[in-house]
């Protein structure tokens, strides 16, 4: 009989417990920071899709613009140095790699763009039917992309104002969850820009 | 407003005065009941209004209008016939493959571009199944000479980017061009649903319209798998059936009530058990009051509602909860 209070009474404390938990935000913080993973990884997803089409894509214009060494040069290197870093979810939890990685893929954001902009130049290359596709394919990625950004961003946003704000701040400190990174600013002004293909004045043959 | 003098209200059935002051007359001599209808429709035109408004207010964004059918053109380029035209071949196509597609036409999308005024209006709208994520739109902001087509997750596979961008550049951007904007539009649906429609070939099952009963649910369960769907018929969808046409009739509380009282009786005849009977007729009363009472409404509310969408109704075509990534292309003309 005394057992059979006792192990009430224990069960009404981990009730208890268990209530206070959850009331604390920890429920909260679970379901936050793995929407914050999964955001990550769909970022993740994208830019390994557009890498995947980088090397296509510079075959392609090599077949009809070989002498615009530089440009292609920079597109390879630039790819090289995207699958130099390892993509692990972890990363948003470490600003510094955070940012490094961020710094590589706005690079090849960069040279692709420029690749894209100088095959303007060249309409035997346009008018090719393989590069069109894959053209078509880099400019729905880097939309993808920034869809994905920005999804990342609203999850990552949500994650840090529930472990910022009272009580939750408390559990996640029990916890040791910290605020994760967010995308900068400046980069993202300069990677909201870039992807898209100016059609316009630099694009017209000199000739 | 000022109120206006009660004299004048008699003469002015349907002007302002009317309008503002509805609620205070349920007094007058129409009887309750036509004035709450009146009421309500008053406030529904008000609603249509203010959305109408709204869509170009906010913080500087052009707004995402409310869907309320599959086409919906801000522009006033297609008239009534084109557009009923269009939905149309659109319904027809939803109903033979279940895949959405939306059409908006609209002024302009600045100071955003096309692309990023294109997830919101894909994430507000919702177009496409839940889970199969079979939707697209076809977004044409005319003053802009701007088109895309968003695609939803799960045709990325058929309507590629490359094979968007082909439709857009080859078949849609000429028409335009020449400022024919319903024969671009219509050859634009066409090359999407003929894209699209190899890819969904295959799983074709023109799924049962879900009636308007609760029953509807249950019943594309039984066509899954036959021998299971029909136990899950006989056990959850049949009672659950039953019990919604009994809060239906009643009310969801009461329905309820009596759901669960009769559970508990017949739990009591067989087995002659006061206490159990009375555990299955609460288990039974919570159920239906939050699950089938609820869910019932909420599934007659958003449900597909393949019937009337001749535009501006409140219950007219929505989207079935269908996710988009930004695949698909833009271009212009």
């Amino acid at each position: 009989m005394r057992i059979a209070m006792l192990s009430a009474r224990l069960w009404a404390v981990l009730v208890v417990a268990a209530g206070l938990l959850s009331g604390c935000g920890y429920n909260q913080i679970q379901v936050n920071d793995e929407a914050v993973n999964a955001a990550w990884s769909e970022v993740l997803n994208q830019y390994k899709r557009r890498a995947d089409l980088v090397p296509n894509l510079v075959a392609v214009v090599q077949g009809y613009a070989a002498h615009e060494k530089a440009v292609l040069t920079d597109v390879t290197r630039a790819r090289a140095g995207v699958a130099g870093i390892q993509a692990t979810p972890e990363l948003v939890n470490d600003a510094e790699a955070f940012a490094k990685f961020q710094k590589a893929q706005a690079q090849l954001s960069g040279a692709l763009s420029r690749l894209l902009v100088v095959s303007e130049r060249y309409p035997d290359l346009k008018a090719n039917a393989n590069f069109r596709d894959l053209q078509a394919q880099v400019e729905g990625t880097e939309n993808r992309i920034t869809v994905a950004r920005q999804r990342y961003i609203k999850a990552v946003q949500e994650f840090n104002v529930g472990v910022r704000t009272f009580p939750n701040n408390l559990t996640a400190m029990a916890f040791s969850y910290k605020p994760k990174v967010n995308f900068a600013v400046e980069d993202e002004k300069a990677m909201a820009t870039p992807p898209t293909i100016n059609f316009g004045a630099p694009a017209k043959p000199v000739n | 407003m000022s109120r206006p003098e009660r004299l004048e209200l008699e003469g002015d059935v349907y002007g302002g005065g009317f309008f503002f002051s509805a609620p205070l007359r349920l007094c007058g001599e129409y009887s309750a009941d036509l004035n709450v209808l009146l009421y309500f429709l008053r406030l529904c035109a008000c609603i249509t209004l203010l959305a109408a408004v709204s869509a170009w207010a906010g913080d500087g964004l052009v707004a995402v209008p409310s869907l309320s059918a599959r086409v919906t053109d801000l522009t006033g380029t297609l008239d009534a016939g084109q557009r009923a035209a269009l939905e149309d071949r659109l319904a027809a196509f939803e109903k033979e493959k279940g895949s959405q597609i939306a059409l908006l036409m609209l002024p302009s999308t600045k100071p955003e571009t096309i692309e990023q005024y294109g997830i919101r209006v894909a994430e507000a709208w919702k177009v496409g199944r839940k889970g199969k994520d079979d939707g697209v739109i076809l977004l044409v902001a005319k003053d802009d000479h701007k088109l895309r087509i968003e695609v939803g997750y799960g045709l990325e596979g058929g309507l590629t980017d490359a094979a968007s961008k082909l439709i857009i550049a080859e078949i849609m951007a000429p028409r335009f061009k020449a400022g024919d904007w319903v024969g671009g539009l219509s050859a634009g649906v066409e090359a999407i649903q003929k894209v699209i429609g190899v890819e969904l070939a295959p799983a074709a099952v023109p799924k049962k319209t879900p009636g308007s009963s609760g029953g509807g649910f249950f019943s594309s369960l039984l066509s899954s798998d036959d021998i299971a769907g029909l136990l899950v018929f006989l056990v959850i969808g049949l009672p659950a059936f039953i019990a919604h046409l009994i809060t239906g009739l009643l009310g969801r509380l009461p329905g309820s009530a009596v759901c669960g009282a009769l559970a508990g009786g017949a739990i009591y005849l067989l087995f002659s058990y006061l206490g159990g009977a009375i555990l299955v007729g609460l288990v039974v009363f919570c159920l239906v009051f939050f699950l089938v009472a609820n869910g019932a409404g909420r599934g007659m509310l958003s449900g597909w509602s393949g019937g009337s969408s001749g535009g501006g109704g409140f219950s007219g075509w929505s989207g079935g909860g269908g996710g988009f990534g930004g695949g698909g292309a833009s271009g212009d003309w």
